[in-house]
């Protein structure tokens, strides 16, 4: 008769906790949290813009309440966290070769951060043009 | 333990999402920082003119159709992104039960704010 | 002088006689030159017969020594007391397989996740020898080199929490080894295999954790075979909505 008898070990819920890289695995994903408050915000605000002038002022003086600045700052911390993370896994969905040899990976990503560093400054001098 | 290889394997629908939450990541990745820094930093500190975001500025923005895209895109892409990740973000944690409905409602929360914003756009022309 | 000593943790599982796995702990001379592996084989020639694991090369090529080091899917013969000492080392089998025995673990799941992907040339038409040799340049094999470079060592299903969430998932290392075969210039399986990519269970039960390429001994990069297969698969279900087969 067999003496076997594999033990299985369960996964505890907070797998995620046990090893760094998992942590700012969930970090990552995690940031999809407070980024969807960001959209819902700016939803209102569509709201609030198409309810006229009042509404408008009303939704711009709400985002000067210390809680909003605060809440924002958490908002562009994960949201550079999301950026960081997204370029750095970039190079992975990039299969590009040129004469027979792949291109590495650290162009790619630094490709990635100029492309990032023109689209702020081109959106912040669109919208300081008034 | 041996998991049947016999049967034939069934496509997943999982690209039509995956598109959208690339799409909405890659969009978060170059402008949510900016779009966060001007909306919900720069502006309300005085750090820069009330002026950028005046009513009349927005509105009129807001209500030509290349305006009304650039909102929609804006505002609606992101969620797709971030939603397609909280759904197996619930996975992740340990909520294995009702993965249809969480799929339906996470995706449905997406669809349903994208609506919202399209009416909206829609009716300010 | 004493003796420099280390202490190691080691995950003890006895079918025949143990319910559920407990920690022991083995005291050892700390040698700076030596290996997990052999200070496993140290441990069960001096001190305890009974420990059981795999072991067969003790050059990171055979791919049988892969054990959770203090948490880390590692090859024992490739990490060292050195890299630990002077902290206590805990020794566990792979993490998400089976225990079979100590640090053995069963692999029937994995090895058959291997298979399950056609991992031979299915060449386009069948030649004789006669025919004489597949031609294949340097750059067409580079394409896929990268990828042929696994083991099995099974390091990868340890580190990945999807597959540990869900078994069915075909895993990082049978998907690198897909890549390989797809990637091939000989090969013309690429739509069949392309049937378990576009699986739930294929790539699409990956969330690009992306701990797999990390903890690689061989320095294959499995995140990026899933990432690359993902977008090929994107494009074949276009293709496919527009032209069911």
């Amino acid at each position: 008769m067999s003496k076997r008898k594999p033990y299985e070990r369960e996964l505890p819920t907070d797998w995620w906790l046990k090893h760094a890289f998992y942590t700012k695995y969930m970090i990552r994903e995690g940031s999809s949290i407070l980024i969807t408050l960001y959209s819902l915000i700016l939803a209102w605000g569509v709201f609030r813009l198409s309810q006229g002038p009042e509404a408008w002022q009303a939704w711009l003086d709400c985002l000067t309440h210390p809680l909003s600045i605060l809440l924002h700052l958490a908002v562009l911390v994960l949201a550079l966290y999301h950026t960081i993370t997204w370029f750095s896994l970039a190079p992975k969905a990039a299969d590009l070769w040129i004469k027979g040899k792949k291109l590495e990976d650290k162009p790619i990503v630094i490709g990635h951060y100029v492309a990032l560093a023109i689209t702020t400054i081109v959106a912040l001098i669109i919208v300081a043009a008034y | 333990m041996s998991h049947s290889q016999h049967t034939e394997p069934k496509r997943s629908h999982e690209p039509i999402f995956w598109g959208l939450f690339g799409a909405g990541g890659m969009l978060t990745a170059f402008l949510t920082p900016v779009m966060v820094l001007v909306t919900g930093i720069l502006v309300p500190l005085g750090l820069m003119s009330p002026e950028a975001l005046s009513y009349e500025r927005i509105h009129d923005f807001a209500t030509t159709w290349y305006g009304a895209a650039v909102l929609f895109v804006l505002i609606a892409l992101p969620l797709w992104h971030t939603l397609h990740r909280i759904y197996h973000g619930l996975h992740d944690i340990g909520i294995h039960r009702g993965r249809d409905i969480q799929q339906v409602v996470s995706y449905g929360f997406a669809f349903a704010v994208s609506v919202f914003v399209f009416t909206l756009l829609l009716q300010m022309f | 002088m004493a003796e420099t000593l280390i202490d190691i943790d080691i995950l003890r599982y006895r079918p025949e006689e143990d319910d559920a796995p407990h920690l022991q702990t083995y005291q050892i001379p700390f040698d700076d030159e030596m290996s997990i592996l052999e200070a496993l084989q140290y441990i069960k020639d001096e001190l305890d017969s009974t420990v059981s694991f795999r072991w067969s090369c003790r050059m990171a090529i055979c791919g049988s020594c892969g054990m959770m080091v203090n948490g880390e899917p590692k090859l024992g013969c490739k990490v060292f007391l050195r890299d630990y000492f002077p902290n206590k080392i805990t020794l566990e089998p792979l993490a998400n397989f089976p225990i079979e025995r100590d640090l053995v673990v069963v692999m029937d799941d994995f090895i058959e996740k291997l298979e399950s992907i056609k991992p031979y040339i299915i060449p386009a038409q069948e030649k004789s020898i006669d025919d004489g040799e597949y031609i294949q340049t340097p750059e067409q094999m580079a394409k896929y080199k990268q990828f042929s470079m696994c083991i099995n060592c099974g390091l990868c299903y340890a580190a990945c929490p999807q597959y540990a969430l869900n078994k069915e998932f075909t895993g990082p290392a049978a998907l690198s080894l897909l890549a390989r075969y797809n990637r091939d210039s000989r090969d013309a399986g690429g739509a069949e295999r392309m049937k378990i990519v576009n699986a739930e269970e294929g790539v699409w039960g990956c969330t690009f954790v992306g701990y797999c390429s990390k903890v690689c001994p061989k320095g294959v990069d499995p995140a990026a075979a899933i990432q690359l297969f993902k977008v090929e698969s994107a494009k074949d279900y276009l293709i496919a909505m527009f032209k069911p087969d």
